[in-house]
């Protein structure tokens, strides 16, 4: 019998009026993997995620986490229970600095928020934390600068460094590098794989750089129009003519 | 590890950031405190104690609005049930600290709890329902207070007399202190005058502490605050109830010192409107802002006519035309409401955001 899966979605389903934008996705997801989800704009991917993370009720379907249905909890519960989601547009806290923003998350994760009597400045334990956090992504230079003002490949730098600190066991990264200039994205994607590389912990990558997915991922899904159409191994989904079609927009005859 | 440092544990390490903010939170923190030395006569000690209370009934208006981004019109609700609270309990009860108590407890208990139960009814969905829904609780409970004759004294409002202590006729020294006979009157301004300080500095430590950045974050985003795992709902009810509780105490000490309570004091919506103006004027987000707000606001009420009605006299005697109508005593309010508008207009992040920014 295999492990408990970190993350397993069953049937997992969401209509908007008519439009199923994603439909009786199942899939599990184990410690250790890294598993990539591509598919066209418009797929459902980031819908996919924002039903695993909650910020989206299910129209039917189920999520587990470590075993268990988290499908009624909201976000939060489920952000406590360990899933951690850096965002495709940048969701940031725009008029708090930098350092604000990622202490924020790192104090979430140590569960000290409701301290009301207590100096923020106090908590330096807290601060030293965040400032590594910001070093790992390059801003520790920025640290004192408002959020909302940081050129876009820094914010989304900030977004994976807030993601990084609520150190959850299911990773769930929406584009990382989207938008990112070029001598950026390898910082962010040497992150990646040093999380993989922990071993213990269970990445999901929505990403459409094929090269990024072929040197991270473990596996690969496809999803289209909703549906997951396949599934497997990335050598031989890339090769499949599910992918060359439906996600590189190849009919496979042309691909022939 | 910051240096135990007694103004910043004080200040919760939220300093003014601006040299001439600084001079003159200082300059309004010495007169208030010195009010009774310094300016004799009744009227002064009337809008020094007024200022005191309306610092806080601001204070506690930014914390919901300037901090956590919600929007409520019940707030003076909040601020009658801490006056009725005391009328109540001194018209039928006893004059006595006791009773005093007592009224105290129970309003802040019924304030906390309305807050906590509209809070949580109406916090989860959208701003503006909640927003409404305070309206509309604001406007049943004026309308009961006003009704229900035997309890509050309906439109009459409640007349009672407070702790003996408190009272005109009481003297403390047998010697005037300073040149001022120190009375029950001036006792009671500065038990206002050290509450009031107390519950503004206890509002900066709850500001500047993990749980008020997390009210930040809320404001900023309150989607990305719940995918933290911040409970938002948990969040924003608490701060809810917090703001509530501290607009019921500023009605304690308004009450205690006009010694009546009625509708016009405490329930109107004009006071409502009054609030939203000082904490826009002083900056939304920025306690002290409802300290320039407050004093700014509660002078011009009270001295902006007798100024007018000057400078119209003078213009007169030096026989300039059409100045003098402009600027009589009778179109203060007038005046009034365009220094607001500028203000709003020259300086859309109040006084203190303005200040703060021309230092940097
Ligand atoms: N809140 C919503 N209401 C209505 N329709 C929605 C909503 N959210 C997503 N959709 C629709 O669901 C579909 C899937 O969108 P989604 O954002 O998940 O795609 P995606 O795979 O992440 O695309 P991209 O690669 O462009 O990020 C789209 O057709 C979108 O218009
Ligand atoms: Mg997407």
């Amino acid at each position: 019998m295999p492990a408990t899966p970190a993350l397993e979605t069953r049937e997992l389903t969401i209509r908007f009026g008519g439009h199923v934008a994603v439909n009786a996705v199942s899939c599990a997801f184990h410690p250790g993997t890294l598993t990539a989800i591509v598919g066209p704009n418009g797929a459902g991917k980031t819908t996919y995620f924002n039903l695993i993370s909650g910020q989206l009720k299910a129209t039917s379907g189920q999520v587990l986490l470590h075993g268990q249905d988290v499908t009624g909890l909201t976000a939060s519960a489920r952000t406590k229970r360990g899933m951690g989601r850096a965002f495709q547009l940048t969701n940031l806290f725009p008029n708090l600095t930098v350092m604000e923003n990622v202490r924020l998350a790192v104090q979430s994760r140590a569960g000290a928020g409701m301290q009301l009597l207590q100096l923020w400045s106090h908590r330096g334990d807290l601060i030293d934390k965040a400032d590594s956090l910001l070093a790992s992504v390059k801003l520790l230079d920025k640290r004192n600068a408002m959020a909302g003002a940081l050129p876009h490949g820094d914010q989304r730098k900030l977004e994976v460094a807030l993601l990084l600190a609520l150190e959850p066991d299911v990773f769930m990264f929406d584009e990382p590098t989207a938008g990112m200039s070029v001598d950026e994205v390898p910082t962010v994607l040497e992150l990646i794989h040093q999380i993989k590389a922990r071993g213990d912990k269970t990445v999901l990558l929505v990403e459409h750089k094929m090269d990024v997915v072929r040197s991270l991922a473990d596996r690969i899904i496809v999803l289209h129009n909703g549906t997951l159409v396949a599934d497997g191994e990335p050598a031989t989904v890339i090769a499949s003519p599910i992918v060359q079609e439906a996600y590189l927009g190849i009919s496979p005859e042309a691909a022939a | 590890m910051l240096p135990a440092n007694p103004l910043h544990s004080l200040l919760s390490g939220d300093y003014p950031r601006s040299r001439v903010l600084a001079a003159t939170l200082f300059i309004i923190l010495v007169c208030l405190a010195f009010a009774p030395f310094l300016f004799p006569g009744s009227q002064p000690i009337n809008v020094a104690a007024k200022i005191c209370v309306f610092v806080i009934l601001v204070a506690s208006y930014d914390l919901l609005l300037g901090y956590t981004g919600i929007v409520s019109f019940a707030h003076t609700m909040f601020y009658g049930i801490g006056g009725y609270g005391v009328a109540i309990a001194m018209y039928n009860f006893s004059p006595t600290w006791s009773a005093m108590g007592i009224g105290v407890v129970a309003a802040l208990i019924l304030s906390m709890a309305l807050a906590l139960v509209i809070g949580l009814f109406s916090l989860r969905v959208r701003a503006i329902f909640f927003a409404m829904i305070t309206l509309a609780v604001a406007s049943a409970f004026a309308i009961l207070a006003s009704q229900l004759n035997e309890i509050t004294g309906g439109e009459d409002g409640r007349s009672y007399r407070i702790p003996e202590m408190l009272r005109p006729g009481f003297r403390l020294f047998d010697e005037p202190v300073l040149g001022v006979m120190i009375n029950g009157r001036i006792l009671t301004y500065y038990l206002i005058f050290f509450s009031a300080l107390i519950l503004f500095l206890l509002a900066l430590r709850v500001v500047n502490s993990p749980f008020g950045r997390v009210l930040q974050a809320i404001r900023e985003n309150d989607f990305r605050a719940e995918a933290l795992g911040y409970r938002v709902l948990v969040y924003r009810s608490i701060a809810n109830c917090l703001s509530a509780g501290m607009a019921t105490l500023a009605g304690v000490l308004m009450a205690i010192w006009l010694r009546y309570t009625g509708p016009d004091t405490t329930l109107s919506f004009a006071i409502m409107i009054d609030i939203l103006l000082m904490v826009v004027i002083g900056g939304m987000g920025t306690l002290y802002g409802a300290v320039l707000g407050a004093t700014i606001f509660i002078l011009a009420q009270n001295y902006l006519q007798v100024l007018m009605g000057e400078l119209s006299d003078a213009l007169a005697a030096a026989g300039i035309p059409l100045l003098p109508a402009l600027f009589h005593a009778d179109r203060w309010l007038l005046w009034l409401g365009i220094l607001f508008v500028l203000s709003v207009y020259f300086f859309p992040v109040g006084i203190v955001g303005k200040l703060r920014q021309l230092r940097s």
